[in-house]
């Protein structure tokens, strides 16, 4: 019995961990639904936003230890600090003007091309962006802090206990952003699928040429889904950040969100959440039963291996669309 | 025209091509100033470069030759580590501080064939402190083994000289670096009586969710961590969150920098560290820097980091190798030595409380000598404690001493099986 509580409470963990993949799962669809690009910046893209998240709200000097190299200013503060909503604001701003100028100095000069140049593309942009980053806030490891609740859950912790007789471990932080997570997906559902702009994504992902030979404004689509993706981001670099601090090794987390699109599908937004979830629990009991016999630190590993058992039987992800093409 | 054309160009090539009126001594500094491990990697390669900056502006360099530091980007990789090893070894470096216990693994074979030094100063392979097997490579002051043991040491002073019963976690890094103390912390449970039971985490280390609802569930009285980079902020994050006392959590030096706590705020408070070195700038030796390298800003990167835990062991590694040379110049009587002078110089090196009071460090490290067969040091560390209203790092014990008992025996263990495997005949008969 007390193992089937452990399992319930590993579970449960995965579940709100899969929710935190999943967020960041949901920029690299955003973009890829939209526009058919593989964005491989997306993990730097949720680096950047929370480290300007966290510059904007402690006052930092954009690029100050460049400003002091050259003329040894050493000023590294403004002496302010902004309200978390309207550094959050801002930063919502930054991210749209960085989807503007992505548009206009890469993806413009790239229409029709090959999907693979556009991925390489993105690739550049991401170190771009990274060496960009920590010449504008600077390397050092961050403090997040815009009063999201953190530590455990004292009431799922009192009431578990009251049921079962073990108190179950959730991070109040999890849940939040469970609550966020569900929030958000709501919101881009009804976005894509009922809105205009939802079927203009989609026009645009089939075929670019087609979709401007009906008047439909490629630029346009294309900034406005990447700046979805960088509202995503930031909100993923919140929930990230807020867990161990915002460091140059959040883009790795990008690494987490791979077997979740693998396993979703690259063109859903209800794939990156299921996708998430399934990876999340599946990674953390496989850990919980096969780790003491194993050794351990198998979460890395494990959530490829259930995403390439996945891909055998369906190829196309959970909820991928599934391309038939005819000779 | 033509002729003084000529005599130009001839003057030009002349000049190109005579030796430096001054030799250098050539350090290289395997760096990582990008990536997921830049907070750690900058502090550590400031505080080398400003105290040899401060040698070379105060002193003129060590023995009159000045010191040019040699920085290389690993980024953390092993692979761009050795990179950076072959496209430096041709400057005639003295000693090379890969800064990574991945690289130094590389290293030891290849610094060893090229009769380099290495000195992976409180990391890299523990076996090392061997020096009848390892004639090239050093990891005085003190290593890894050293670190478990004053871990467990600080816990039976806690425990009245007994912890048996108890239930130690290690929570590491899986990799190299990790897994280091394990085979120290299992001997020294059947000595001590301790149940050891052990957490890798996959690097880079930001999801422990698995590692933490393990622990909660076993209860430990102690949780020892092995970590690098954001995994350390990560498990004081997730130690916080299932209210493990942090008076109980001890981090080697590896993970106790403010990297580590400064971004878990108020709930990191009371969490504790080895040390190898003091910390904060309450020492003579900052008014020098100050003079010398801070005010006419020839400090390296912002001076943001001057002070803190890593730039102050970047500074004690420093002040080790330019010691080394000092006393290799004493032993050969030439000042533009060789790295096989400066092997002979780290071999025969001997640090005193006087002579750190001398450098204007006084109580910042321990006083030790390396011998030929010893070229680990002594070991000694102190415990920290994080003071998260004042943001600092507080000694909380004397230096304690390892139980080098039992580490000797391990050492000799580990070094007798890789002469064998390396067919290296065991020197300092």
């Amino acid at each position: 019995m007390q193992q089937l509580l452990y399992a319930a409470e590993v579970s449960l963990n995965g579940l709100t961990t899969g929710v935190l993949y999943s967020l960041v799962a949901l920029g690299y669809v955003l973009i890829f639904k939209s526009s058919g690009v593989f964005n491989y910046s997306q993990g730097v893209m949720v680096l950047f936003a929370a480290l300007t998240l966290v510059g904007l709200q402690r006052g930092q000097v954009p690029f100050a230890h460049l400003w002091t190299a050259m003329f040894g200013t050493h000023t590294y503060f403004f002496g302010w600090t902004l309200a978390p909503a309207i550094a959050v604001i801002l930063t919502l701003g930054i991210m749209v003007l960085l989807a503007i100028l992505v548009e206009r100095l890469i993806l413009k000069h790239l229409v029709n091309q090959h999907p693979i140049i556009l991925f390489m593309a993105t690739i550049g942009l991401a170190y771009f962006i990274e060496g960009f980053g920590d010449l504008l806030w600077g390397s050092e490891v961050k403090k997040l802090d815009i009063g999201l609740p953190v530590g455990i859950s004292e009431t799922v912790e009192a009431w578990t206990a009251e049921w079962f007789g073990y108190g179950f471990f959730i991070d109040r932080l999890d849940l939040f952003a469970g609550l966020v997570a569900a929030v958000l997906v709501g919101l881009l559902t009804l976005l894509l699928r009922y809105s205009q702009l939802g079927r203009t994504l989609r026009a645009v992902a089939d075929d670019h040429q087609a979709a401007l030979s009906v008047g439909i404004s490629l630029r346009l689509v294309w900034v406005f889904v990447w700046s979805a993706a960088g509202f995503v981001a930031l909100v993923a670099g919140i929930m990230w950040g807020a867990k161990s601090g915002v460091q140059f090794s959040l883009s790795l987390i990008a690494l987490k969100a791979l077997p979740v699109l693998m396993l979703g599908g690259f063109t859903s937004i209800r794939g990156a959440i299921v996708g998430g979830l399934i990876i999340g629990v599946g990674e953390k009991l496989f850990d919980f039963l096969a780790g003491p016999i194993i050794g351990g630190a198998t979460e890395n590993w494990f959530a490829y291996v259930l995403a390439l058992a996945f891909l055998m039987f369906r190829p196309q992800g959970l909820f991928g669309e599934k391309i038939i093409e005819r000779v | 025209m033509k002729c003084a054309r000529l005599t130009v160009f001839a003057a030009l090539f002349a000049a190109l091509t005579a030796p430096a009126a001054m030799a250098e001594l050539v350090l290289p500094w395997l760096s990582y100033r990008t990536g997921p491990y830049s907070p750690g990697g900058i502090p550590t390669g400031d505080g080398f470069a400003d105290y040899l900056t401060l040698i070379n502006e105060r002193d003129g360099g060590v023995g009159g030759e000045l010191i040019r530091v040699v920085q290389c980007e690993t980024g953390y990789n092993t692979a761009r580590g050795v990179e950076c090893y072959e496209q430096t070894k041709g400057e005639n470096p003295l000693v090379y501080q890969p800064l990574s216990t991945g690289i130094t693994y590389q290293l030891i074979p290849k610094a060893t064939a090229d009769k380099i030094p290495v000195h992976s100063m409180g990391y890299g392979r523990t076996a090392a402190a061997d020096g009848t097997v390892f004639e090239y490579v050093f990891n005085y002051p003190a290593n890894y083994w050293d670190g478990a043991s004053i871990a467990v040491n600080h816990m039976l002073d806690l425990n009245d000289g007994s912890i048996e019963g108890k239930k130690i976690a290690l929570v590491y890094h899986n990799s190299a670096y990790g897994k280091e103390p394990i085979r120290t912390l299992e001997e020294l449970s059947k000595k001590h009586g301790y149940s050891l039971s052990l957490y890798p985490v996959d690097a880079p280390g930001q999801e422990q969710k698995s590692q933490w609802l393990d622990i909660r569930r076993e209860q430990p009285d102690y949780v020892l961590l092995w970590g690098w980079g954001v995994m350390n902020a990560t498990a004081i994050t997730e130690a916080a969150n299932i209210r493990f006392p942090m008076e109980n959590f001890i981090g080697i030096w590896w993970s106790g920098s403010e990297n580590d706590v400064l971004p878990v705020g108020e709930r990191a408070h009371g969490y504790k560290a080895l040390s190898l070195n003091g910390n904060g700038t309450d020492y003579p030796l900052y008014d020098d820097l100050k003079e010398y390298v801070y005010d006419p800003e020839k400090f390296s990167g912002d001076g943001s980091s001057i002070g803190t835990v890593l730039y102050n062991r970047g500074m004690y590694g420093a002040l080790l190798t330019a010691e080394a040379i000092r006393k290799a110049q004493e032993i050969h009587g030439v000042s533009n030595i060789t790295s096989v002078m400066m092997r002979d110089g780290m071999e025969n090196l001997v640090i005193t409380e006087e002579t750190m009071a001398g450098l204007g460090l006084p109580n910042f490290g321990p006083a030790f000598e390396v011998t030929c067969e010893n070229h680990g040091g002594p070991g000694i560390g102190w415990v920290s404690q994080w003071d998260a209203h004042a943001k600092e790092w507080n000694f909380i014990t004397d230096r304690i001493l390892p139980d080098k008992e039992v580490i000797n025996a391990l050492v000799a263990e580990a070094s007798a099986q890789y002469a064998e495997e390396q067919g290296i005949a065991r020197r300092c008969q």
